[in-house]
């Protein structure tokens, strides 16, 4: 009996310290703040966004599965990193990607306006008042990029403005989904 | 200068916790050494310096001294002297400060009064107290030095956030630490005892006050926090099972187990090794809720200023302290002589499931928090929310309070079921009468359903030990557990009829348009514009009375920083002794229309009344047993000195 | 990083024109503050919604945050109860989505049974530790 309880002290230790090697562990290394989408691998549900804008068509699942493939750029003109992340669009577009867009919750005026500023890279822009779109691909901020291939299935998804190193594995994630 | 005084006294003090642990240890060892009699006094001065440090950063935010870097990071020469002083602590280098003074001036209060125990406890008691000390010393020292000076210092102070200018949440930090310096002393006492293996009734009653103390500061912090979280988030809610709430709700579960198993060590002898792991456990705690919080490694609402290193400080304290008390108390736990047998149907009995249950409550709060860090650690994301803590939890809290309802009637030792049956038939019938008025109202879930019926029960099980006793010979700690019991009903009855009974209405409204929600009338007869200090808002004015009576006005706002910017809205409430309203306004919702949010959640105060009135009993409770202690101690002084003078 | 945040502080500056609160410039979305007409169905979306996370905020459900993205799946929610979707679906959906963090109710999996499982160990434990100290030979 005695040595049965003492059993169950030194459990207790052996629980403390395993607790305290989590607390290290998950302090050594960077936080992932980011929630990932369930939707890898998976097609893209089916949808169909009006214009955000007059001189650009709107979005729709089908045009995703067209033998092309795609990146998708989750967007607004009222978020500030979108509009740090411009350049490195512009770039990706001038290397040949195809990029179509979804404006999350914005008006036709002030979207016209931030592409103005900061140049447009898309060749569609669907307007998502309600985050429809957003919520069924399994977005959960702006900006993401997602790549989709020719048949219109999620194969990445890029959390946060595409920095400048970004570019290169974006590219190269667009290529790997045309094969 | 000052800042440089204040810096010095930390530093004097360090030294002296070194010396106090040193003198400690070897006179534990040798007890005809000198430096025994060294411990107590240096207890007494290390507590004068570190009070001494932290007046001076006092001093430094009340003259706003912007040459000192945690001054010019958290002050603002324009802000009203009471937020500047509360600045002070609303930091973490200031509020590591305040915690090792108020654990060093606890300290040296143990050091100067309390002589009920053998030295040699008392001795390895101030060591523990120390050791635990330096830790906090040295985490100040080295890595989150107060007093630290500018290069250069600046024109103008940083810190002028206008939502922690809040008189309640200035004081609502120093309320859980001194919680949880209250369960550092019972920590010590732990230690102290279980290094000289001597755990004895004398030894209970020394740590009853601070344990009473400290959990009556944390029944104030948590009952407090939640009614500040309830008017300021702005949704109603009360009470989200947020990390940093469970935090603070761990060491509170832990405290109130342990007040309980310390009565029955203090009255009855029994219960020793399991009082000694209480103790151990609640102020492991309190330190894993202060390293949770500071450390940023969970997510929560509630936002703090979090910073790795320190994590890393503070988890090689809790691996120190917790993890040398753990194996200090497997190697003595079965040295400790186990305590006096009782039956199951005895007071003591009836404390054991008390305690079972609120340690299982305990795991099961610490599993459901860590657990998403846990998973984490695999590259998986999950939640545990509400739906897993309300059940889950229950499981443990019903059969307890069932307990609760008669515990207290039971006889110590051994009793029988058949002699308190007038008192089992009562609270019976007062949980069928509930009963019936809830099955006649309707419409709830199970877990409210089951709350009302456990409240009338408790209300009126709690109130049974005063029947057939002389109140006003009642002694003040039989009052204390009365009040505190039927605090618990209380605030029970209000959480569950505030789950079963709110009632929502959400509606964009034109100025002028009426709407109710409950037995409400609401009209929102104005909207205007308004400007603060800092701020605009919209202010709305609703007119409203409950079931056509008298008109009363609300103003919610709903307001935008500018620096930086944020948007908050401004709940306005209207109380009643059965509930309250509870109003929001929002957006703008086009065409001349108004968002407002509105609730009417009957007896959702009984909340936060029955957590005043858990730590009034506390409260009684501790005054009842203080002034026993000081009655016992006159007594025995005078029995010396009768005793002298017949010698002579 | 502190390049980042320096480039972020010029952008800031340059975006004056742009106002930031552009995001409340739209209109919430329908069922984002307003109640379903059936008050069985409202039930049922309240207790939904109030298990489900904020996926924008630090730690609240969606049914206690002003966040817009908050809003646009209360919207979500409702629309779908209002539908005749049940509930449960709609969590799954959304799981299927974001994985498990974005329920408070946490299922029982591979990696979640200990959630369950220990509950009832402690049971176990609490009701062994009585036998033991009650349940012997008087």
């Amino acid at each position: 009996m005695i040595k049965r309880v003492r059993w169950g002290l030194w459990l207790l230790v052996v629980l403390a310290l395993t607790l305290f090697a989590l607390f290290a562990i998950q302090l050594s290394r960077p936080k992932d703040n980011f929630v990932h989408s369930g939707m890898i691998g998976k097609p893209i549900p089916e949808f169909a966004l009006k214009p955000a804008v007059d001189d650009r068509p709107g979005l729709s699942s089908a045009d995703l599965a067209q033998g092309e493939p795609h990146l998708l750029n989750i967007f607004a003109s009222w978020c500030v990193p979108c509009a740090a992340e411009a350049p490195q669009l512009a770039e990706l577009e001038a290397q040949g990607a195809n990029i179509v867009s979804v404006a999350i919750r914005d008006r036709p005026e002030d979207v016209r306006a931030f592409l103005d500023m900061y140049g447009n890279p898309y060749s569609r822009i669907g307007a998502d008042d309600l985050s429809e779109v957003q919520f069924a691909i399994g977005s959960s901020g702006v900006p993401e990029t997602f790549v989709v291939d020719g048949k219109g299935v999620i194969q990445y998804q890029h959390i946060g403005d595409i920095r400048e190193d970004d570019v290169p594995m974006l590219l190269e994630k667009l290529k790997g989904a045309g094969q | 200068m000052i800042a440089e005084i204040g810096l010095a006294a930390l530093w004097l003090a360090f030294a002296l916790a070194l010396l106090q642990l040193a003198a400690g240890v070897m006179a534990v060892n040798n007890p005809d050494t000198p430096l025994a009699a060294l411990v107590r006094p240096v207890a007494s001065v290390q507590a004068v310096l570190c009070a001494l440090a932290f007046g001076a950063l006092l001093l430094l935010f009340a003259r706003t001294d912007l040459s000192v870097s945690l001054v010019a990071a958290n002050s603002h020469s324009a802000k009203p002297l009471i937020f500047k002083l509360a600045g002070a602590w609303g930091n973490h280098e200031g509020s590591m400060l305040l915690w090792v003074t108020v654990m060093a001036i606890a300290g040296g209060l143990i050091a100067i009064i309390e002589r009920r125990l053998p030295e040699r406890t008392m001795i390895a008691t101030l060591s523990a107290q120390a050791f635990v000390g330096l830790g906090f010393y040295a985490f100040l020292l080295f890595s989150s030095n107060p007093f630290e000076r500018l290069p250069q210092p600046v024109p103008e102070g940083m810190g002028l956030n206008p939502l922690l200018q809040d008189i309640g949440l200035a004081f609502h930090p120093p309320t859980l630490y001194f919680g949880y310096v209250g369960l550092s002393v019972a920590f010590s006492f732990a230690v102290g005892a279980l290094i000289t293996r001597q755990v004895t009734p004398d030894f209970a009653r020394v740590m009853r006050p601070w344990i009473l103390g400290a959990w009556i500061f944390l029944t104030l912090g948590i009952t407090a926090g939640s009614y500040w979280a309830y008017y300021e988030l702005g949704w109603g809610g009360w009470w989200f099972w947020d990390p940093v709430e469970n935090a603070s709700l761990m060491p509170w579960l832990a405290a109130t187990a342990l007040l309980h198993s310390v009565s029955v060590l203090a009255s009855r002898d029994a219960l020793r090794t399991w009082t000694i792991m209480l103790g151990v456990v609640a102020f492991s705690m309190s330190m894993i809720g202060t390293f949770l919080v500071r450390s940023g490694i969970l997510t929560s609402v509630h936002a703090f200023a979090v910073d790795p290193e320190r994590g890393s400080f503070i988890l090689a304290l809790l691996a120190i302290y917790i993890g040398g008390a753990l194996v200090l108390f497997a190697l003595r736990a079965n040295t400790v002589a186990e305590g006096q047998r009782f039956s199951i149907v005895s007071r003591e009995g009836a404390l054991v499931v008390n305690n079972v249950a609120l340690s299982a409550i305990l795991g099961i709060v610490l599993l459901g928090t860590l657990y998403p860090l846990f998973t984490e650690a695999f590259g998986v994301k999950v939640s545990v929310g509400p739906p897993y803590f309300n059940p889950v939890s229950a499981i443990f809290v019903v059969p307890m309070l069932v307990v609760l309802c008669v515990g207290p009637l039971l006889r110590w030792r051994h009793d029988s079921m058949k002699r308190i049956r007038p008192s089992l038939i009562t609270v019976g019938l007062a949980v069928l009468a509930a009963l019936a008025a809830a099955l006649i109202i309707g419409g709830t879930d199970l877990l409210p359903f089951i709350g009302i019926l456990l409240s009338a029960g408790v209300a009126v099980g709690s109130l049974l030990p005063l029947r057939g006793r002389s109140l006003r010979r009642l002694p003040l700690a039989v009052w204390g557990m009365v009040v505190a019991h039927f605090g618990i009903a209380v605030a029970l009855f209000g959480m569950a009829a505030d789950s079963a009974f709110t009632q929502e209405e959400l509606v964009a409204a034109q100025i002028g348009q009426s709407t109710t929600v409950g037995p409400w009338s609401v009209t929102l007869d104005d909207v205007e514009p308004i400007a603060g200090p800092n701020w605009t808002a919209l202010e709305g004015r609703l007119l409203v009375s409950y079931k056509g009576g008298a008109l009363y006005e609300l103003d919610p706002q709903s307001r935008n920083f500018w620096t930086p910017f944020q948007q908050t809205s401004e709940s306005a409430l209207l109380t009643r002794w059965n509930g309250q309203l509870y109003a929001v306004i929002g957006d703008d919702a086009g065409q001349g229309r108004w968002q407002l949010r509105l609730w009417w959640k009957p007896f959702v105060t009984w909340i936060w009344y029955g957590g005043v009135l858990i730590a009034l009993g506390g409260f009684l409770s501790l005054i009842g047993r203080v002034a026993v202690d000081l009655r016992r101690r006159s007594a025995e002084r005078r029995i010396a000195q009768r005793h002298e003078e017949a010698v002579s | 990083m502190a390049r980042v945040l320096s480039l972020l502080a010029v952008l800031a500056v340059l975006l004056g024109a742009l106002p930031l609160q552009a995001q409340n410039d739209l209109p919430p979305a329908p069922y984002a503050y307003k109640q379903l007409d059936d008050p069985a169905q409202e039930a049922a979306a309240q207790k939904l919604m109030e298990t489900l996370r904020c996926l924008k905020c630090q730690s609240q459900s969606i049914a206690d945050s002003d966040a817009p993205m908050a809003g646009d799946m209360r919207h979500q929610v409702r629309s779908r109860i209002a539908a005749g979707e049940d509930p449960e679906a709609i969590r799954s959906w959304l799981i299927d989505r974001y994985g498990d963090y974005v329920s408070y109710a946490p299922r029982v999996t591979a990696t979640t049974w200990p959630l369950f499982a220990l509950p009832l160990v402690l049971l176990a434990l609490g009701l062994l530790i009585m036998l033991r100290r009650f349940g012997g030979p008087k």
